[in-house]
This record gives C-alpha cells, structure tokens and sequence, in this order.
C-alpha cells in the first residue's frame, strides 16, 4: 500500500477489497518498520484508529459515509487539537495537555469519514525551517536519513514520504506545508487565507496561519482540501467561499495559461539544479500550449523583514497564554506569581521560540511599534499589491520551494539568519494571503527530490489545481524513495 | 546604534515574561541586534500613504448571537492543569498577608 494513494485507497476500502481496519493496520506495520529511521510521529493513536475503523466501516455500510476518503487512514500535524490525544506542538511547555475539542479541519477530515492514525513532529510551535527546533527529537528525511525533512511540518511530510500514510495534515505560516513538501518529495497546498478553519490550531501567526493537505499527488490534495474548506462560526476570519468542488478542475489542460517567473527568483542564492527544473517545467509548459515568461516582481527583498516582524509580533501575543496555570508544564521553583510564569516559559520553551517572543516584544513595545510593527504592515500592503499586479497579467507563478534541497541535519541551527533567508519564496504567499502549491518535480543528483511551487491569485485554487495537474501528468510517475516499498 | 541596550533588553525581558541567564542575555541581545539590523531594510521603503494590513484577504465585522453551543468540559479542562484545587486553577498567592 505504500505506493498506492489516498484516492486509490479510498476506492478499495469503498469497494470492499479492503477494509478501513486492514488500511489502518497496513499503515501500522509500515509506521512500526520505518519509525526507528524516521521518526515522523510523536504519538501513534492505534486504539483511538482501530476504533475509529470500525465506526467508519460501519458507517460506510449505511450510506453514512459516502466520501472518497472514507476510510483512509490520517496523520495529523501536532498542532491541531484532537479531542481525548495528547497535542504538545512538539514543545515541552505543552507536555501532557490533552484537548477537550478537535479542531475543524480535523474534524472536517473525520467527517468525511479519514482516520486519525497519529500526530506528528513539528518544529517547536511549527517556528523553524527544518523541524529541529522540536522538543523531542528530530525527524530523518526519507529520502537520506542525515538529512531534514524541513519544517515546520516536516513530520506530516517525511510520514506520506516513507508510506507511513498516504495523506498528512499541515500548517503554514510562512511555508511550513510547501517546503517540507519540497525537501520530501510529496505535494502540498496552502489555500487561500481564510479557506480553511484555525479553530483548535494552536495560533503561532494568526494572520498567515493556513491549514493545508499533503499527499502523494495533485488529486489526492484536492480532494482533501475539498473536505477540509468550509466557514466556521468559530474562526471569524473564515470564508464563506462557493467554489469548493476542487476536483472538477483536475483536468490536463493547460492550453492559452499564462505563467510568469519572477526574474528576481533566479538569483545567486538558488541551486543551479533547482534553476534548472524551473527552466525544464518552463520548456515543459510551453509544449503544452502554455506561454511562459519572466517578469520581475517588486519587494523581494523586503519580504523576510516584513515576515519575521509580522509573524514574531503575533507569535509574542499568541504565546502569552503559556504560563503554567491552564496547561502544560509549571516550573516547580520559584516564588510568587510572577516568577512562577517567568520561569515556566524560560524552562518550558525551546531557544528559538524564546528568540521570536523576545524580537515580538521588542517590535510591539511602545516607543517601536511605529518604526517596526506598523512599518511592517504597511510593507504588507506594498508586497499584496506587487502580487496583484502580477496577477492582472499571469494566472501562475512559478517559484522555488527553498533555495537548496534539504540539507543536512545540523546544519540550519548553527546560523538562525539564515534559516530565516531560506524562507525568501514561501513567506510572501502568507502575507499575501494567496494560495500556493509544492510539487515534485525531479531528483537531483545528489538523491533528493526538488519542489516547485506554483502561486494563483486568491481563491484561484482551481487554475492551481489545473495547471499542477497538466504538469505532474507531463512529469510521469513519481515513486516514493527506494527502499520504501512492501 | 545601539538598539538593544541592557535597559532595553530589561524591558523585552518583562514583556515576554523571561527570566535569562547574564550569557543567555548578551546571546540574545546580540542576535536581537543582527536581526534589527536587517529589519530596518524595511525603512527604505516609503509608507508615508500605506494602509497597514490587518487581515490578510478581507476584513469585516462578524456578529453572532452570544449563546453558548458547547457542553460543559469543566473536568476535562481542570485536568490540564498543572495544579488546581476544589475545581479551580491554583495560582501562587498574589496578594499579602
């Protein structure tokens, strides 16, 4: 099953070739074999999915669950609530915290009949690049096992890439679903701001968080993003969107499309192999009956000022809630009020979530708030607009994923500044508030696989979806890293 | 300039609710000051006539009714705490006496 899909899965468990308690063990063995490599789950839920399994089948018997994911087995980023399971956002501060709601989107993917199978490991609060700022252990990319599987949803992508599951959940703040897609070989969406539910996603940034699919393929994530997107009364910041059947967009046809590649994109700090999968695709697209071309998009270089200022200033705000008193952890040392929540946090947090709160505290402090926070909101509005104009004369953005493919373990801590650069061509599809999607497209020659994102204006997730298709059509089969098949 | 004095730094303390070390401190301090350093990129842009950005796709009031819709989780909330007593949070003594 573990080069198989979630669709394709879907239609055995529907058809009855298997059961959705056969598909939940099947990806029990595979995440008991590939664990001790990998370590992509922080918490196997195997009672909460064999017990979810029987509720499915019997629910698929009564027409109760008509869905094509009815039965497929999930994992879960751990920064979603899930009623009765331990959710910690891979931060000690939140050992042991155990929900009393599930979040939307998950309960949306429940609804639709998926099985929670287990939560998975995640940069601290999802603030990093490569999931290593987790509070408990890294993951290994799949693909090589010294290397990252980025971050911040990296446990969400290295479990689809090494067949654990076929379908993951994930967040994006600032490319935490699109690069880890990128670095492991699998295909992820960010929608439109507001498409999906925030309620039971721990809040790092409010204003770029989005919940976002990851899965083997193109259609696999629109049918999940199809299930996942609805308003909520319960996050006021949700759409009441019309257009949400993304499936009937699946179709090879990108005839009369125009894509545009931001020249600025291709500049010293790109791998020469990943500038040249852009240029293939380009070729590629053009054949197709596509028109390519480059243009130059404004204030490139503004976007990891603007981002970190923005995202740590709310991550400040968000975090303050962690204080020893409602959940988690408590320090056992201190004396009076005060000291007690100064030293929780100090104990509780991991080094670069204290960075990001003490930077988002200075930025939102009086006597800086103009000349930082303000300044970067209205920075905001300049880099929407350059998008917007970009899109009066492109339906699609071509972009990298990251400057390089996944690197080494190791290696992204040593110098924080410059996990913050790798962010340059995600971070401003979260200010924009636009929707995007990282796709395989090759491997390189060192073995690992090279994402392209493609962009669309918002609510354009159908022309996303279309042209993301056309394209993995032309690309041909793309197999999961050697060694991981049963 | 100096941006990150130690008076600042006291202050960035108090606001994130932290208690550093003096080596954490000069760490941080440092790095506070590279990453400001680049931040005021930002400055060479004119915003003189810029709406900042408050939500990221559109921005309007949403009103429901204030009704309450969830069934009471009273126990499984005080579960998560760290320490609570007769049905409530237990916080240290914040007042003298």
């Amino acid at each position: 099953m573990t080069q198989t899909t979630a669709l394709k899965l879907g239609v055995q468990i529907r058809t009855g070739k298997i059961s959705a308690a056969e598909a939940v063990r099947l990806s029990l063995d595979q995440i008991q074999r590939q664990e001790p490599q990998i370590h992509a789950f922080l918490n196997v839920t195997e009672e909460y999915a064999l017990k979810r399994a029987a509720e499915v089948e019997e629910g698929i018997a009564h027409g109760r669950y008509t869905g094509p994911l009815a039965g497929v087995p999930l994992a879960v980023k751990d920064n979603f609530c899930v009623e009765g399971i331990e959710t910690t956002c891979a931060s000690k501060i939140l050992k042991g915290f155990v929900p009393s709601y599930t979040a939307q989107a998950v309960k949306n993917l429940e609804d639709a009949g998926m099985i929670v199978i287990g939560k998975t490991n995640m940069d601290e609060f999802a603030m990093g690049s490569t999931s290593e700022t987790s509070a408990f252990g890294v993951t290994h990319n799949p693909w090589d096992t010294s290397r990252v599987p980025g971050g911040s949803s990296g446990g969400s992508c290295a479990a689809v890439a090494a067949g654990e599951v076929t379908a993951a959940l994930g967040s994006d703040t600032g490319g935490s679903i699109r690069q880890p897609s990128a670095f492991c070989g699998v295909t992820g969406i960010k929608p439109t701001y507001g498409t999906i539910s925030r309620y039971g996603l721990v809040a790092y940034a409010s204003s770029l968080d989005q919940a976002g699919p990851i899965g083997r393929d193109v259609s696999d994530c629109a049918a999940m993003l199809e299930a996942l997107s609805g308003q909520d009364p319960k996050d006021s910041t949700s759409l009441n969107r019309k257009d949400l059947d993304f499936r009937r967009y699946l179709r090879e046809d990108v005839r009369g499309m125009r894509f545009g590649i931001p020249k600025e994109y291709l500049t010293e700090g790109l791998d020469q192999e990943i500038c040249d999968t852009l240029k293939e695709m380009e070729t590629e697209l053009r054949k197709a009956g596509a028109t390519v071309e480059y243009f130059s998009l404004d204030l490139v270089e503004y976007v990891i000022p603007a981002y970190y200022v923005i995202a740590c200033a709310e991550a400040s705000s968000n975090l303050e809630r962690f204080d020893g008193v409602k959940y988690g952890y408590r320090a056992s040392d201190y004396e009076g009020l005060h000291q007690m929540y100064k030293r929780t946090r100090t104990e509780g947090f991991g080094e670069e979530v204290k960075r990001r709160i003490m930077l988002g505290s200075f930025v939102l402090s009086s006597g800086y708030y103009d000349a930082y926070y303000l300044k970067a909101l209205k920075v905001r509005r300049l880099i929407q607009e350059a998008f917007l104009r970009a899109f009066q004369n492109y339906d699609i953005i071509l972009a990298p994923a990251a400057p390089q493919t996944a690197p080494k373990i190791g290696e992204s801590l040593q110098d924080p500044m410059k996990m913050y650069l790798s962010d340059i061509y995600t971070a401003a599809v979260n200010l924009a508030g636009i929707p995007g999607i990282s796709l395989p497209c090759r491997v390189d020659s060192r073995g690992l696989p090279v994402g392209i994102q493609m962009l669309a204006g918002h609510f354009q997730e159908g022309k996303l979806l279309q042209a993301a298709y056309t394209y993995e059509k032309i690309r041909g089969e793309w197999k999961l890293p050697q060694g991981q098949e049963v | 300039m100096k941006r990150i004095t130690d008076e600042v730094m006291e202050n960035v303390e108090i606001l994130a609710k932290l208690e550093l070390s003096e080596e954490e401190r000069k760490k941080a301090a440092e790095e506070m000051e590279k990453m400001l350093q680049y931040v005021e990129k930002l400055q060479e842009l004119d915003t003189e006539d810029v709406e900042p950005v408050t939500c990221a796709v559109t921005l309007e009031n949403v009103f429901r009714e204030d009704v309450v819709t969830n069934t009471d989780r009273h126990e499984q909330m005080l579960a998560n705490a760290p320490v609570s007593k007769e049905g409530q949070y237990q916080v240290p003594k914040t007042i003298g006496g």
